[in-house]
């Protein structure tokens, strides 16, 4: 399986014998190889041994925490991983977005939201060119010429908004999160601050989004932060 | 007699209750046998031990407490074999004493246990200061007892004992302690036996005894105690006898409803009254009341400890005891007579002087007679004795009046006489006979009864000498002036000695309205107390200032195994107190200083009797010296009651309360357990048919499935959505995390969580387009805002439009949610409960635990805000959150 370089490898670490099966059927059907782990100690010698393009991790393991595995996985790869929790409360996802995870799902998803999740995380993979222009929308944003037109007109951005959109293009599909966001843009004493972003982000939408109350793009996460969809 | 002809096989009803009452304790408590004897040497011991070598044989379970051989073989070869519990040393002054280890023997529970010589004294220190008290305690927890006695130890029979050998018999025990025994065994033997084993020098007397053996052992001494021994048991079997009689229908001597009541004061005599009394009482199958009359005045110690003893005496030997408060003696003991249904009064003989009696209007015996009805009145004559009877009734007790009394009356008497002898002139003497009147008068108003007495007769005879003629002597001559003299005499006395009752009277008053008072003020400051802890506090202080003596109060601690001090007594109690509380407080009965039990302990305690058991220990603690008065002990007794009373009511209440939390508990989990289950198994059936239907399926059918199936599944996951955050909610886990939030954003994801449930429902959205960014949990929040919609979305039928407007209030510092419907509206009454869990709504349509509200509510109230429900102007409900609202700081330029 692993012969053929244009088949990716997703290691499922999952201590629930349903999922894996649910999980295996949805993502072989997507074109993916699938590997499972039934405990956190399995999946780190699984992440070790198949070196897997992608993992789905469970934060609720029985033997270690999903987080202690992200933590032990970061100190050795830096392979996407994408975690599932059943847990409501935002605390727990920016733990594990902070500890490294690229992307967090809710249970209970949908085949197709797990799927563009893992597609995401799987864009950045290592030997990929990035593209210089990313379109979303009737928006076009070009990097290197550090411009953004709407229908071929220049949007007028001020330097933060264009660090800003530059931020959520360059993790398109990702979740960003206000800490990743206030760090970059204004240092790390400014975390907390989250005003800063939301009254840059409402500027944004009124220059970007078509009816910016209902942003079709630049969508919010409810606590934890921002991600750009629709590319 | 009439009621045996009357009824001649029915039992009496009363006496068979007794019966089985008497039975029932006896069932209830060890058996206990008495090796009876006419005096020391006649074998009792030895009966005792062979007795029990019998049990012994039949492997019943027995001990050894307490047997004195006296060191002779025969008995010592019988107690061999038995196994004997080691008894207790007390160390007391200086010398070791050893008493059976009435612990120890508690401690192992036999079956049964030899204590020897029931009337022995204890050392100071043991338990209690009687060895019978201990086989009371022993019979008490159900060990049964053989134990050996002497007749000249019965406190009854002691007095007889003296007169027939003239040896005062120190050590007693009470004849109701008879009631107890449930066997007799008479161990006889001839007087010539006894003076023969005597002279064998197999009798051992103790102490004093000893040194008038001699006397005692007459052969016409041993004859006499020999017909008290055998009458005395030939008593107890017709007793018992008549019992059995009475109770099984043959009754043939029935006995009326006699009751004997004896007036019992400080005097020595007092002690013979109360001992012939019992005699009287027992003989008659009849009870017995002692009764002691408080007059004003209060006793000095001797006499108040000599009450005191006479009546403990009355009440080791069965009676009851009534205290009751008056001036008037005869008046008193009618009046108790009366109450108690007494057909018999006794009182002893009056040892004043005639004249005196007559003055007060006849003596005690002459009242009775006359104001007593049909009671039969019993004098009996004191024993004159060496020593004065102490005062106890009415007149002899002249109080003795200050000097400065006196000083008055001869003041006044002196300058009215020197005034009177100028004006006598002009008004002539007879009118000087009213000056006095009135001073008498006015002196009976301020001084005692002894001074009054001397006015009159000191006014009388200046009178007499120097104004009635002929002046300076003190013969009077005309007729009309000798009966204008007696007259004037008789008045002044008379004048004095109503005054002086009515003062006297005032005082009794007083001391009654003193007790009434402090009752009452305990009864109030109970009453107004709100807790438990404000009642005992306020009951507790009440206590400390009506005794002068500090307090403290036990209490159980809810499961009857221990008693522990109230925190608001002003008596810190030392672990030898705990002790007696303890032991009061099991037994149910007073115990402590001025009792029969652990009298050496600092405090008296009381327990705090209700129904079935005891619930607390009242202490007091009075000064080392001051005595413990009659009415000081009633009143203490009451106290325990009303504290008792209290407890039991805070108890109840307690107990109701907890039936009623689990009362609700129990609804509670009945509504959670019929909504869980029905909610979850609603989706779980569409599942599982959609499921099974989907293999056959074609291609349409199988679409409307997928949307079934997600319907369902969208279900469950919102119902246990809700149930973790109620549970959240509940164990307090709920931390909000503030954070500034943008209204549209949470309005957004909102909408998208819930558009399954809006669907076919028009829905408009008016928000600001600047709403400014607040303060809020924003998944709390973006929550919040779903329930809101669901809830409308629930409880409107179809079509029903739904508003959802927000803003900001700057004048109240608030952000608003708001979501109306046209929908039925809530009624009034139900807005309160509306946020309670497990509240649905009357037209909710089925589905839903009726938690959304509730989450609201609990969500909203973390982050520091409020819901409030209300009437939609033209019909429908509107619910409104609010959230604190302030302006966020700078955004730095760029």
């Amino acid at each position: 399986m692993t012969a053929n370089p244009a088949i990716q490898t997703v290691l499922v670490i999952d201590d629930e014998v349903q999922i894996r099966r649910l999980l295996r059927i949805t993502l072989e059907s997507a074109g993916y190889c699938v590997a499972e782990a039934d405990t956190g100690r399995f999946g780190l010698d699984e992440a070790a041994r198949r070196q897997p393009d992608a993992i789905v991790l469970d934060l609720g393991l029985p033997d270690m925490g999903g987080l202690e595995v992200l933590r032990h996985l970061r100190e050795w790869s830096r392979v996407p991983v994408l975690v599932l929790t059943v847990i409501a409360g935002e605390t727990e996802k920016v733990a594990a977005l902070d500890a490294g995870a690229d992307d967090y799902l809710t249970k209970p998803f949908g085949a197709a939201e797990l799927t563009a999740r893992l597609r995401a995380i799987l864009r950045r993979a290592p030997g990929e060119n990035e593209p210089s222009v990313v379109v979303f929308g009737d928006i076009e944003m070009d990097l290197a010429a550090r411009l953004v037109r709407r229908r071929g007109a220049e949007v007028r951005l001020t330097a933060k908004e264009y660090a800003m959109l530059r931020l959520l293009v360059m993790h398109r599909g990702k979740v960003v999160t206000h800490g990743q966001m206030l760090r970059e843009l204004w240092g790390p004493k400014s975390e907390g601050n989250t005003h800063y972003l939301r009254v840059h982000m409402t500027h944004m939408r009124q220059k970007l989004e078509a009816d910016p109350h209902r942003p079709s793009h630049l969508k919010t996460e409810s606590g934890i932060g921002y991600r750009l969809v629709g590319t | 007699m009439l009621s045996g002809v009357t009824a001649p096989d029915r039992p009496d009803p009363d006496a068979l209750l007794a019966s089985l009452k008497r039975d029932e304790a006896r069932a209830r408590r060890g058996r206990l046998k008495v090796f009876f004897g006419m005096c020391p040497g006649v074998g009792k011991t030895y009966a005792m031990l062979r007795a029990a070598q019998q049990e012994l044989g039949e492997r019943v379970d027995l001990v050894v407490g307490v047997v004195e051989t006296h060191g002779r073989a025969e008995t010592e070869a019988l107690l061999a074999g038995l196994p004997v519990v080691p008894r207790k040393q007390i160390a007391y002054k200086n010398i070791q004493l050893t008493e059976m280890d009435l612990e120890a023997v508690l401690a192992r529970k036999p079956r049964l246990v030899l204590v020897d010589e029931l009337a022995h004294t204890n050392a100071p220190g043991s338990r209690h200061p009687k060895r019978y008290q201990d086989v009371i305690e022993l019979l008490d927890a159900e060990i049964d007892v053989y134990t050996t006695l002497n007749v000249q130890h019965l406190e009854s029979r002691a007095d007889a004992v003296r007169q027939i050998t003239g040896v005062t018999v120190h050590e007693t025990v009470p004849d109701s302690l008879l009631g107890l025994v449930d066997q007799i065994e008479l161990v006889d033997i001839t007087p010539e036996a006894l003076r023969e084993r005597l002279s064998e020098g197999k009798v051992y007397m103790e102490g004093r005894a000893a040194a008038a053996a001699e006397n005692f052992f007459k052969d016409t001494h041993l004859t006499a105690l020999r017909e008290l021994a055998l009458r005395f048991v030939a008593e107890q079997v017709d007793n018992r006898l008549r019992e059995l009689r009475s109770a099984s229908a043959l009754k043939t001597v029935w006995r009326s409803g006699e009751r004997l009541l004896v007036a019992v004061g400080p005097s020595p005599s007092s002690t013979q009254l109360v001992r012939w009394t019992r005699r009287m009482a027992a003989s008659q199958g009849a009870s017995w009341i002692a009764v002691s009359v408080e007059d004003t005045r209060p006793l000095d110690k001797d006499a108040q400890r000599r009450l005191e003893q006479n009546l403990a005496l009355a009440r080791e030997l069965g009676a009851e005891i009534v205290v009751t408060h008056d001036s008037d003696v005869a008046d008193a003991l009618v009046r108790v007579a009366l109450q108690n249904n007494a057909t018999q009064i006794v009182v002893g003989k009056s040892l004043r002087p005639r004249w005196l009696d007559a003055l007060r209007g006849g003596n005690l015996v002459d009242r009775l007679l006359r104001i007593g009805g049909s009671i039969d009145i019993y004098v009996v004559p004191a024993e004159r004795s060496g020593e004065r009877p102490a005062p106890w009734v009415g007149w002899r007790q002249i109080e003795p009046s200050p000097a400065r009394e006196y000083a008055e009356v001869f003041g006044t008497l002196a300058a009215l006489t020197a005034a009177s002898w100028l004006a006598a002139p002009h008004t002539g003497y007879p009118a000087v006979g009213f000056f006095y009147l009135l001073a008498v008068i006015g002196l009976s108003l301020r001084v005692g009864r002894g001074p009054i007495f001397v006015a009159g007769i000191a006014s009388a005879v200046a009178w007499d000498f120097l104004f009635i003629p002929p002046v300076f002597t003190f013969v009077i001559g005309r007729l009309e002036d000798r009966l204008m003299f007696g007259t004037y005499f008789a008045v002044a006395l008379i004048t004095g000695h109503l005054a002086s009752r009515i003062r006297a009277q005032e005082r009794n008053e007083r001391m009654r309205e003193d007790r009434a008072t402090a009752l009452f003020h305990l009864t109030q400051a109970i009453g107004s107390a709100r807790t438990l802890d404000d009642a005992v506090f306020a009951a507790l202080r009440q206590a400390d200032a009506y005794f002068g003596a500090t307090t403290a109060l036990l209490l159980d601690d809810g499961n009857g195994s221990a008693i522990m001090p109230h925190f608001a007594g002003s008596y810190t109690v030392a672990e030898k107190e705990r002790a007696v509380a303890d032991w009061a407080w099991r037994n149910r009965r007073k115990a402590g200083r001025f009792t029969d039990t652990l009298p050496s302990a600092e405090g008296f305690h009381v327990p705090l009797l209700r129904e079935d058991a005891a619930v607390g220990v009242l202490i007091l603690c009075l000064p080392p010296e001051a005595l413990l008065t009659l009415a000081q002990r009633d009143l203490a007794e009451s106290f325990a009651t009303q504290l008792a009373q209290l407890v039991e009511r805070e108890q109840l209440r307690a107990a109701g309360e907890r039936e009623k939390l689990l009362a609700e508990s129990d609804k509670l989990h009945r509504t959670l357990l019929d909504g869980v289950s029905h909610e979850l198994k609603t989706p779980l059936a569409v599942l599982s048919a959609a499921v099974e239907n989907l293999a056959s399926a074609d291609e349409a059918t199988r679409d409307s499935l997928a949307n079934e199936i997600r319907t369902a599944a969208r279900r469950l996951n919102r119902l246990v959505n809700n149930l973790l955050d109620q549970t959240r909610l509940e164990s307090g886990a709920l931390k909000p995390r503030l954070d500034w939030c943008d209204g549209h954003d949470l309005v957004n994801a909102a909408t998208e969580g819930v558009s399954d449930q809006l669907d076919g429902h028009p829905f408009e959205v008016d928000i600001p387009k600047d709403l400014p960014l607040f303060r809020a949990d924003a998944a709390l929040m973006e929550q919040v805002i779903a329930n809101l919609l669901l809830n409308s979305a629930l409880h409107t039928p179809a079509g029903t439009p739904i508003f959802l407007a927000a803003g900001v209030d700057t004048a109240k510092a608030r952000v608003f949610f708001t979501v109306a419907d046209r929908g039925p509206g809530l009624p009034a009454a139900m807005r309160e409960r509306l946020f309670q869990k497990f509240q649905r709504g009357d037209a909710a349509k089925a589905g839903g635990l009726g938690l959304g509200l509730s989450i609201i509510r609990g969500f909203v109230t973390a982050q520091g805000g409020d819901v409030v429900a209300g009437e939609n102007p033209g019909g429908g409900a509107v619910l409104t959150v609010y959230l604190p609202y302030k302006p966020h700081g700078d955004v730095p330029e760029e």
